[in-house]
């Protein structure tokens, strides 16, 4: 159903090796495992964001194993698994749902993520499943924010509550909730505009959403996806961490990794706020959505 | 974040205290704490490989100045280096004058293109231009309407063709010739082109944007880049560069607390200028780009500002005691070229030499008129350099053969040798003239200097009548054949 994440990373990389990608493979390099290959490691996590922490912790684990030792596929495999492991959690990675209809799921993130379009990726997915979705345009703010989505509503066949431009989002929310419990609709998907984390009047915006559906909805949203851009860097932790304060975040949606950003901020997200990423956004097309495989990731990392 | 930057600096350097010079191996540790506040910065992981280098061949070498914690004087020097390579500032916009001029925006998705357009017509409007916004996004749903929207808020007009719907999106290149061509009816002197976001491995889009480059040949070409991007800013910035030679780069979202590592990245792959930033959606929301407070902002907030002025403060009294050494010197009648070049190396410590030029005698006129002071500095010092020590301290010993040897050793040509040398007898002359006067004749000679020069022996001499304002190239020529005539 979804093209492979390593195809799409593979076409990607395969132009912008000679740029600053850096060596071929790592572990075809000959020889022990010395301070030159582990400088050559800890390089590759670094230009695939995965930050000082992360790296230098994950450094240290291959000098304590590996030192000395020939660099082959037993190196190669203690990394790949230590840093999918990183990413596993006890958590499902599929959607949690509501006992009863409608599930609701909120989407939250910084401006230009990519939101509204892994909503649209999203409800067709859900809806490909045969399952009944109904969206709601509580971006209010953005101009034509309400059209965009409207339009991919449109393409998929699913039905959108909007408000005014510049109308209550929280009330958007509203009625959305309503309406979706009256129609028996499964999915409810929230729209929201971007906010820069730093921004407290519009936490405190989002914050009221999140109480709003849970009025309506009792024990929702049930899912609270944070859309995470893959091309940022260390920031994308910040934002982890106040849209977590703000609105418990359940899970992330990467988007933007059919470039060559890896979004690598990811493992510190997991260690530090134990955030599970559910979803990939790998284009701008509705099919462009792919559940997370830690290990594909991973490899992905490397190749 | 910088006060560990500062406590692991201060760490690593504390054994260095009151030490003599600072030397590769005794920095070696500051500049892994800096090169990890680069990398959280975001900074790209080869960017700041070679920024540490530079900074190291800067650094070593220094005294380690008393009074001076050597972290705070490495953070100095990490501080200039940073704002040195992300400036200069210009956040002018050529315009042509018989035609409009054409700007096009271009980026990955949704660094915040079309919101920066929107800003950009509402600075330029302001500043009484009239522009015309070009909406060539025929890929995100509603990118179009979202452009008109933003161009009814400002009062700007905004020049778009419906795609229609269920259609194969239609290309955007005749849209923007369409576009200009609405902007010459209509009298509009800039044209704005909002163009889709697209990844710079895409490469359909990325042709697309060829096109419309080469068929609408927009004047200036700026690439939008988000300030929380990381490390892949390299790649994005390099290959719209390389595709379509960029003009300048536009930051947006640095209101909020990313620390934009990217800027310098940026900076590095593309060497044009950072134009502008954009602090918030709001449309009035763009700034100038400044990069002392980029600086800072990649090196962390906290007091950075305070302790780069301490430093400099010190600095400065340092150079102020070495400067009246040489003044004493100059006035004992023996100024010669090592003096000059000391004095030199002195005043760039201090900072930008454009700024300082006129605290040095007769700096100001050993540049030829436009150049870059800080190109000319090095083309003279590279002639010194090859100069040997006798012929510093007497430049009277270089003849034609000696000019022509400093000339190949340099990278120069012969005259650029003669006219220095020329410019530096008649400084020297002057100085010498001045030693013989009175400290009253000396100050009424010095009249109109800089107020940096004011505090400082040497200030810039003005000895014709003084007009006050910077001489026209041509006025420059003149005076030089004048002098010719007279000798
Ligand atoms: N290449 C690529 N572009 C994406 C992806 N997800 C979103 N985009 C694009 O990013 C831009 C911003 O997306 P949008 O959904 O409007 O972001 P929002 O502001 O967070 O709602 C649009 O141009 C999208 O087409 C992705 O996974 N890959
Ligand atoms: N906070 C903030 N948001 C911005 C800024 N510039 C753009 N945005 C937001 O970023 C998102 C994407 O902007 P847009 O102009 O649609 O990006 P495009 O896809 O590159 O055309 C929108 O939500 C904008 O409001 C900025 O300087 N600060
Ligand atoms: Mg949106
Ligand atoms: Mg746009």
């Amino acid at each position: 159903m979804f093209r492979s994440l390593m195809e799409k990373l593979k076409q990607g990389l395969a132009k912008t090796r000679n740029l600053f990608a850096g060596v071929a493979s790592l572990f075809r390099l000959k020889g022990r495992v010395d301070g030159e290959f582990l400088k050559e490691l800890e390089k590759k996590l670094f230009l695939a964001d995965v930050g000082t922490a992360a790296t230098s912790s994950l450094i240290e684990r291959v000098r304590q194993a590996y030192m000395d030792k020939e660099v082959g596929v037993d190196v190669e495999a203690f990394v790949k698994t230590h840093l999918a492991s990183l990413l596993e959690g006890a958590e499902s990675r599929v959607l949690k749902t509501g006992l009863e209809s409608p599930t609701v799921i909120l989407i939250a993130g910084v401006n230009g993520s990519g939101k509204t379009t892994s909503i649209a990726k999203l409800a067709y997915f859900l809806n490909k499943q045969g399952k009944t979705v109904l969206v709601g345009a509580c971006d209010t703010f953005r101009a034509a924010a309400i059209d965009q989505l409207a339009i991919w509503c449109d393409r998929i066949g699913v039905e959108l509550v909007k408000g005014q431009p510049g109308g209550d989002p929280a009330s958007v929310a509203h009625d959305t909730c309503e309406k979706a419990k009256a129609k028996k609709v499964e999915f409810v998907i929230l729209d929201t505009a971007g906010r820069l984390h730093t921004q407290n009047h519009l936490m405190r915006e989002l914050e009221k959403i999140h109480r709003v559906a849970g009025k309506v909805v009792p024990g929702s949203p049930h899912e609270v996806l944070l859309v995470l851009d893959g091309t940022t860097g260390q920031n994308a932790i910040m934002q982890a961490e106040n849209f977590q304060k703000a609105v418990h975040c359940t899970g992330i949606i990467l988007t933007k990794l059919d470039g060559t950003a890896k979004g690598g901020a990811i493992f510190s997200i997991k260690q530090r706020l134990n955030i599970p990423v559910k979803f990939i956004g790998v284009g701008e097309k509705l099919d462009d959505l792919e559940p997370f495989d830690p290990e594909a990731y991973v490899a992905a990392l490397f190749s | 974040m910088f006060d560990g930057l500062r406590k692991g600096l201060s760490e690593a350097l504390k054994r260095l205290r009151g030490r003599g010079r600072l030397s590769e191996a005794n920095i070696a540790e500051a500049l892994e704490e800096i090169r990890k506040v680069l990398l959280d910065a975001d900074v790209n992981f080869s960017v700041a490989e070679v920024f540490i280098d530079r900074v190291k061949q800067n650094a070593v070498g220094q005294e380690v100045l008393r009074s001076l914690d050597p972290g705070e004087q490495i953070v100095k020097i990490v501080y200039d280096e940073l704002v040195s390579l992300m400036g200069p500032v210009d956040s002018s916009i050529p315009f042509a004058k018989d035609r409009p001029t054409v700007i096009m925006l271009c980026g990955l998705q949704g660094q915040g293109k079309t919101t920066t357009a929107g800003k950009l017509a509402l600075t330029l409007k302001q500043a009484g231009k009239r522009p015309l916004l070009v909406a060539a996004d025929l890929q995100r749903p509603a990118a179009i309407e979202q452009l008109k929207v933003l161009g009814e808020q400002i009062g700007v007009p905004v020049y778009y063709e419906m795609p229609e719907e269920g259609k194969t999106v239609p290309s955007a290149v005749p849209v923007c010739l369409n576009g200009l061509a609405l902007a010459r009816r209509t009298m509009a002197d800039v044209v704005i082109f909002d163009t889709a976001g697209r990844l710079h491995v895409a490469e359909m889009p990325m042709e697309e944007l060829k096109q419309i480059d080469r068929q609408a040949k927009p004047d200036q070409v700026y690439l939008v880049c988000d300030a929380m991007t990381g490390q892949d800013a390299v790649n994005s910035a390099k290959t719209f560069n390389e595709a379509l030679e960029l003009n300048g780069v536009i930051l947006t979202k640095l209101d909020g607390d990313a620390r934009g590592g990217a800027a310098l990245s940026i900076k590095e792959v593309t060497r044009v200028p950072i134009k502008f930033i954009g602090v918030g959606e709001k449309l009035d929301r763009l700034e100038e780009f400044r990069p002392e407070s980029m600086a800072q902002r990649i090196l962390g907030q906290g007091d950075i500002m305070s302790l780069v002025e301490k430093v400099s403060r010190v600095q400065s009294e340092l150079t102020q005691e070495e400067l009246e050494k040489q003044q004493k010197k100059l006035q004992e009648g023996d100024f010669n070229l090592n003096d000059f070049r000391k004095q030199f190396e002195q005043i760039r410590k201090m900072g930008s030499l454009k700024d300082l030029m006129g605290s040095m005698p007769g700096m100001a006129d050993m540049i030829p008129e436009g150049e870059d002071p800080e190109k000319a500095f090095t083309r003279i010092q590279g002639m010194i350099d090859s100069m040997t020590k006798k012929e510093r301290q007497n430049p009277d010993l270089l003849d034609q053969n000696r000019r022509r040897r400093v000339a190949a050793g340099s990278g120069a040509q012969p005259q650029d040798v003669k006219q220095f040398l020329g410019q530096f007898e008649q400084v020297r002359g002057l100085m010498r003239s001045m030693a013989k006067m009175s400290i009253w004749e000396r100050i009424k000679m010095m009249t109109g200097m800089s107020k940096m020069g004011a505090f400082l022996p040497g200030a810039k001499i003005k000895t014709k009548g003084d007009t006050g304002h910077r001489k026209t190239p041509k006025e420059r020529a003149k005076e030089r054949k004048d002098k010719k005539k007279r000798r």
